[in-house]
């Protein structure tokens, strides 16, 4: 139970708080001027977005419990399950960045679904 | 052929094994440092400063945390020159990676239905990488990494 618990806060944290900065970024708009001092007023710009902070934290959060279930289990059981990120990422880029998934997309993430099922029936 | 696109040819290919490389071997040397810190705990809140002592003082947790910042500023760099569809499957290739170093450096056991799941893993990437996917300013081929949205520092994956 509490691998489980600590899966769901691996992939739904790791990818909210990415989706959470992809949303900062986007707030912030294009970089497209590669100096120093563009480079730190973008950066300065992007932290102060609210969204950032938020993914930052969610992606800190992440990454701890990512540790804990290294501290668990195996690296060869807890990295391809870790996988499921790009079933909650297509979901999240289509829900809330109003992103168009195509079906194609959606076939690769379901073949990615039974991959990480099977994965974490080999456990058992 | 130009020179020029044969010496970026040329990087790309002694880079791409690096990558595929630095990526798992980060998330391995994480895996043992954390064995080595955290097994026998109990997680408790009331421990979390002794364990966030443990965590940070671990050479093996630095050595996984420098591996993966090298993968990723490499990967980086990689797509300033290269194809991002050239340069994403890489991704996919991890997951059979960490479970190789997992098998022959940690001892670790890898029941064959393990590695069944991890190679269904790996054709569902590649199937997610080979859809078209959109830039600010055009289509192009090659899907986004972790989120769909386009992530990377994922997951394990990547801080």
């Amino acid at each position: 139970m509490r691998e489980f618990l600590l899966l769901m806060a691996v992939v739904f944290l790791g990818t909210g708080g990415e989706l959470c900065m992809t949303r900062a970024m986007r707030s912030v708009g294009e970089f497209g001027e590669f100096r120093l001092a563009a480079l730190w007023r973008f950066v300065g710009r992007a932290i102060q977005s609210g969204w950032m902070w938020l993914g930052l934290v969610m992606m800190t959060v992440a990454f701890f419990s990512l540790l804990g279930m290294l501290s668990i289990d195996n690296v060869s059981f807890v990295v391809p399950v870790t996988a499921l990120n790009y079933a909650i990422g297509a979901s999240g880029a289509s829900l809330f960045l109003g992103e168009h998934v195509s079906k194609q997309r959606w076939m690769g993430v379901a073949v990615v679904c039974i991959g990480v099922t099977v994965v974490w029936l080999s456990k058992r | 052929m130009d020179l020029n696109f044969r010496r970026l040819h040329l990087r790309t290919w002694l880079l791409l094994p690096v990558i595929v490389i630095l990526g798992p071997l980060g998330n391995v040397l994480l895996s043992k440092g954390m064995k080595g810190v955290g097994a026998e705990m109990t997680w408790a809140p009331s421990e979390a400063v002794a364990i966030f002592v443990r965590i940070f003082t671990s050479g093996y947790i630095w050595l996984g945390i420098a591996s993966l910042v090298t993968f990723f500023l490499i990967y980086m760099l990689m797509l300033t020159w290269a194809d991002y569809s050239y340069v994403q499957p890489a991704s996919a290739l991890s997951y059979a990676v960490v479970s190789l170093l997992g098998y022959f450096w940690l001892g670790e056991t890898v029941p064959p239905m393990r590695w069944l799941g991890i190679g269904i893993i790996c054709a569902g990437v590649l199937i997610i990488v080979g859809t078209p996917h959109r830039t600010g300013h055009e289509m192009v081929h090659g899907a986004g990494t972790g989120t769909g949205a386009d992530s990377d520092l994922r997951g394990t994956t990547k801080l």
